[in-house]
């Protein structure tokens, strides 16, 4: 075979392979949408669900979704932003650091039910934190933040050394180097990295089922006293997201449309981490093109 | 006799065991420029390097010796390299505007420095720019991103946002050699404007260059400073042969 069929074989397999995983994608996709997508109606996305009738809704789990996910993202964000800081801008190699990117690598490949399960033991039941968002919430951080700190660093890495050069030769402190020269410019990297891992986090189940629980408890939309027990914003109360819900229906759900509430809350899952990417890469595109040309 | 501003004695340099800087002895008096030149790896980029403390980023680097600016030692235990790089400034090789506007490129060391005055941080723009020889082709477009000006602009931005912390000294790596031989004259003729009124100090690996702008052209070589003299005597009759061979081009 001369170079030039080589070459042409060579295209063609790999045009052949990545047109594999675009189809497959796609199929999986376009089941979901095209069984999902019949369900969805004003009424299911906010009615409260039905454990035994059918016409019973998901508007509980979606916006204990969406709490769960505001709270874990304000625990684990400036956390992540520290460490990553930490990491990129001060730390020198040494045994420690190495020691911290470690157990960063080991906690990012933990499977997420035994982040759950260690949610469950640690603050369910030793902290008595209960079935609660708050368990739920630190259990997600814990499943995110060695994500989000790792692309935080990345992002970091993508401001050229010239740009820290220039601010400490023009007097700033480190500090003042790092906070208001290189920040501002990895602004679009960051906020594209922290609303994928918001996607990976809003679709996570496993990590939830044990922390902040199964039920979804009747909430009163009227009464923003994080106090109350019925309260959408109680912290303290159980709350079944969508993902764990979708989990939940197929193990063992009794009533009659199960299977339709299964196929909508996918179609409407995967319409939110859609959503989410596509918001990643436009706010991204804009954010970098306002600081780059004005 | 003009007061020596920057005093540079038996200054050594280890990058972990090798040695780059061999004992270099050099003083700069006040204003006027003085260009570093030599072939590749002779130490004059690490030795610009030495004189604001950017050396001190690089892990693993010795330095022994006293630099001394207006009388008061650049590395002792006191000296605080915030202060330094204040009154030191310095311009690098790739042209490296922040991602903001070119207003607030210029005034970003006096904003953090906490100058708030609207007035003042407007006049300082305009006198930097002027000074940088930008000013006229940057006017209309002061809250444009800086980055969508040319190499040559960028880099005369660069020098401007030096010049707004009003430092003493600047320092030049090699400031021209990323950009083509227009913006080059005008980064040239920039520098000769300054040269009455900061004390300048330019790496350059282009002897024509050196020839045209510097008043006192220092040599190196393998770590060592062969020969510093006024540049036409570097260039017209050189005391060493090594530098009249470097000069002459039969190597480097």
């Amino acid at each position: 075979m001369n170079s030039k069929t080589q070459n042409k074989v060579a295209i063609g397999s790999l045009y052949g392979i990545a047109g594999l995983v675009v189809l497959i994608l796609l199929a999986l996709l376009g089941y979901i949408l095209v069984s999902g997508v019949p369900q969805l109606s004003w009424h299911f996305l906010t009615a409260p669900g039905k454990a035994f009738l059918k016409g019973g809704g998901v508007g509980i789990q979606l916006f204990n979704s969406f709490y769960l996910l505001i709270l874990a993202m304000l625990i684990s964000f400036p956390i992540a932003l520290g460490a990553a800081i930490y990491l990129y801008e001060y730390a020198k190699d040494n045994w420690l650091t190495t020691t911290i990117r470690t157990a960063i690598e080991i906690l990012s490949s933990l499977p997420s039910v035994v982040v759950g399960l260690f949610g469950f033991l640690f603050f369910v039941v030793k902290l008595h934190l209960g079935f609660s968002i708050l368990s739920g919430a630190f259990a997600l951080t814990f499943f995110n933040l060695p994500l989000l700190t790792r692309s935080i660093e990345d992002s970091l890495r993508t401001v050229s050394d010239v740009q820290r050069e220039g601010g400490l030769a023009l007097g700033l402190s480190r500090w003042e180097t790092v906070t208001r020269v290189i920040l501002p410019a990895a602004v679009p990297s960051i906020l594209t990295g922290v609303i994928l891992s918001a996607g990976r986090v809003f679709g996570e189940a496993a990590a939830l089922i044990y922390t902040a629980g199964q039920s979804a408890p009747a909430l009163n939309f009227t009464d923003w006293n994080p106090f109350n027990i019925s309260s959408p914003l109680n912290p303290m109360r159980p709350a079944e997201t969508l993902a764990v819900h979708i989990w939940k229906i197929n193990s063992e759900g009794i009533m009659p449309d199960a299977k339709a509430i299964s196929s909508g809350s996918s179609a409407v899952l995967v319409i939110a981490i859609l959503l989410f990417n596509f918001a990643a890469r436009y706010l991204g595109k804009r954010l970098y093109k306002r600081l780059t040309s004005a | 006799m003009k007061e020596d501003i920057l005093t540079t004695q038996d200054l050594h340099l280890y990058y972990g065991d090798k040695e780059a800087l061999k004992g270099i002895n050099l003083d700069f008096d006040e204003k006027g420029i003085t260009a570093l030149i030599g072939p590749s790896g002779c130490g004059k980029s690490t030795y610009l390097r030495t004189l604001n403390r950017m050396n001190d980023l690089i892990p693993n680097v010795t330095i022994t010796g006293t630099i001394k600016f207006k009388g008061n030692d650049l590395y002792a235990p006191s000296a605080d390299t915030v202060q330094i790089r204040k009154e030191i400034g310095m311009v690098f090789q790739q042209p490296n505007p922040f991602p903001f506007s070119i207003y607030d490129n210029v005034i970003y060391g006096l904003r953090i420095a906490g100058e708030k005055d609207k007035e003042r941080l407007d006049a300082v723009v305009e006198k930097s720019l002027r000074q940088a020889a930008v000013w006229d082709e940057v006017k209309d477009h002061l809250h444009e991103s800086a980055l969508a000006l040319s190499g040559g602009q960028q880099q005369r931005v660069c020098i401007a946002r030096v010049l707004a912390v009003s430092p003493e000294i600047i320092l030049l790596d090699e400031p021209t050699s990323a950009l083509d031989p227009v913006s080059s004259s005008q980064i040239e003729a920039t520098l000769l404007n300054l040269r009455h009124d900061y004390t300048i100090i330019i790496v350059t690996h282009n002897l024509q260059q050196a020839s045209r702008i510097a008043d006192r052209t220092a040599f190196f070589m393998n770590g060592e400073l062969i020969e510093v003299d006024q540049t036409k005597n570097i260039f017209m009759n050189p005391a060493n042969k090594q530098t009249e061979d470097y000069i002459s081009g039969r190597f480097g």
